[in-house]
């Protein structure tokens, strides 16, 4: 059976850290599951985890009076989920769902904060993967907005 | 490079602003065979003539099918074409997709919005000789759920075994339970080989280039990526130059270009 390490330094998003930090994060990290339907946090809500999706697809949504749930994207395996642990004031920004049975590692953000406040290699290193990862989903929000396969006006 | 009559022989909504024709010759002779990524000067008499690429199987020749939006003056009138309808086609013009010379390839066809309609004929080739390629991947992307060309043939394609079919959509609401964000966050899981892949890309001119940047990132190589240029099309012989770009025309050197050949000038807005 794979142990904690293991299972983080298989993962996209950790892909060539440094063990010592591996070993780190690994004692933050615990396994969590998602059945289909069930909220993985919800916006307003202290963000004190984030996730590295290992099965399964997750929808982040806004929910809006009178249009519902407005999915904004969808993520899968390899991809993480959530960046407000990083950011004060730590609260959920949008709601995440799983649309079918998630398996992920949670990362407690608390534990983390404090290790990389401490361990500034640690730190420099996730916000490093971390800042990837945001600028990417910045630049597809990007074109989301541009609504591309409009018609030319 | 006068339009011939064809008769319409079918007329189908796709969504609330495409559309399909099925043309066939009014006076009873073959169309020309066409290769996939080719289109057609579609003439409604008395409006004016558009060029729309050819969405049609074409081991099935005696057809032409035409996909489009309705968004100018003419595409405005075709809508209002009815079956037994009669228009005007010159072509086929303007380079194919390179189907015959990918073999051995893993392919991926990547599709933004009704860049989707080049690209069926290419599938069709493809499906029609599944033995010749590896993997098959098509990632779609579209505005929404109600936005997605060709419903039928994606979940035809999508049931098959050996053709991997990813769709996602900008936006979702309601009982959408696909992907949601655009194209390009596909291309890097998607179950290809970049090594030995070669890349078909069809929509709007942005998509193309973070598509064309996310498929570098993944490790495939400029001239293997293929994409289909859109500009203002007239003649479709490059005679009138309407349709320069940069040093080519792309009804008759194009609209399919190999990147290595136009990467200096795509993108540039001065081009």
């Amino acid at each position: 059976m794979e142990n904690m390490s293991e299972i983080l330094a298989g993962e996209p998003f950790l892909q060539n850290m440094p063990r010592q930090h591996v070993e780190t994060l690994a004692g933050c990290a615990q396994n969590v599951v998602f059945q289909p339907g069930q909220f993985i946090f919800r916006e307003g809500q202290p963000a004190n985890e984030f996730f590295l999706i290992r099965h399964g697809r997750v929808a982040v949504e806004i929910y809006a009076p009178a249009r519902g749930a407005i999915v904004i994207e969808t993520l899968g395996p390899g991809d993480v989920l959530g960046w407000s642990w990083m950011v004060a004031p730590y609260q959920w920004r949008f709601d995440a769902r799983a649309t079918e049975l998630v398996r992920a590692v949670a990362l407690d953000g608390q534990c983390l904060r404090g290790k990389c406040e401490t361990n500034h290699e640690l730190g420099y290193e996730l916000l490093r993967r971390l800042s990837s990862v945001v600028a990417q989903r910045l630049q597809a929000t990007r074109l989301q907005l541009l609504d591309l396969y409009g018609a030319a006006k | 490079m006068i339009p011939q009559p064809f008769r319409i022989r079918q007329f189908r909504q796709e969504t609330h602003d495409t559309f399909t024709l099925e043309l066939e010759p009014a006076n009873g002779a073959a169309p020309a065979a066409f290769q996939p990524g080719q289109f057609n000067m579609v003439y409604v008499f008395g409006v004016g003539e558009v060029p729309i690429s050819i969405s049609s199987n074409p081991a099935s020749p005696r057809l032409f099918m035409h996909t489009t939006r309705e968004v100018g003056t003419v595409t405005k009138a075709m809508r209002r074409l009815k079956k037994g309808d009669i228009v005007g086609v010159r072509g086929p013009f303007g380079t194919p997709w390179p189907v015959e010379d990918s073999a051995g390839s893993d392919i991926v066809i990547v599709a933004g919005g009704i860049g989707l309609a080049p690209l069926r004929p290419a599938l069709y080739a493809l499906i029609n000789n599944r033995d010749r390629y590896g993997r098959i991947v098509l990632l779609y992307g579209t505005r929404s759920p109600n936005d997605i060309l060709y419903q039928k043939e994606l979940k035809q394609w999508r049931a098959e075994f050996d053709l991997e079919v990813y769709v996602t959509v900008d936006r979702a609401i309601g009982s959408w339970r696909g992907n949601v964000g655009v194209v390009t966050q596909l291309i890097p899981k998607a179950p290809f080989d970049p090594l030995s892949s070669v890349a078909f890309v069809c929509g709007p001119e942005v998509m193309m280039r973070f598509t064309v940047q996310e498929l570098q990132r993944r490790g495939v190589a400029e001239d293997k990526i293929y994409l289909s240029m859109e500009r203002n099309m007239k003649c479709a012989t490059g005679f009138c130059g309407h349709c320069q770009y940069g040093p080519t025309f792309v009804c008759k050197n194009g609209p399919v270009f190999r990147f290595d050949r136009i990467a200096d000038i795509f993108g540039k807005r001065e081009i």
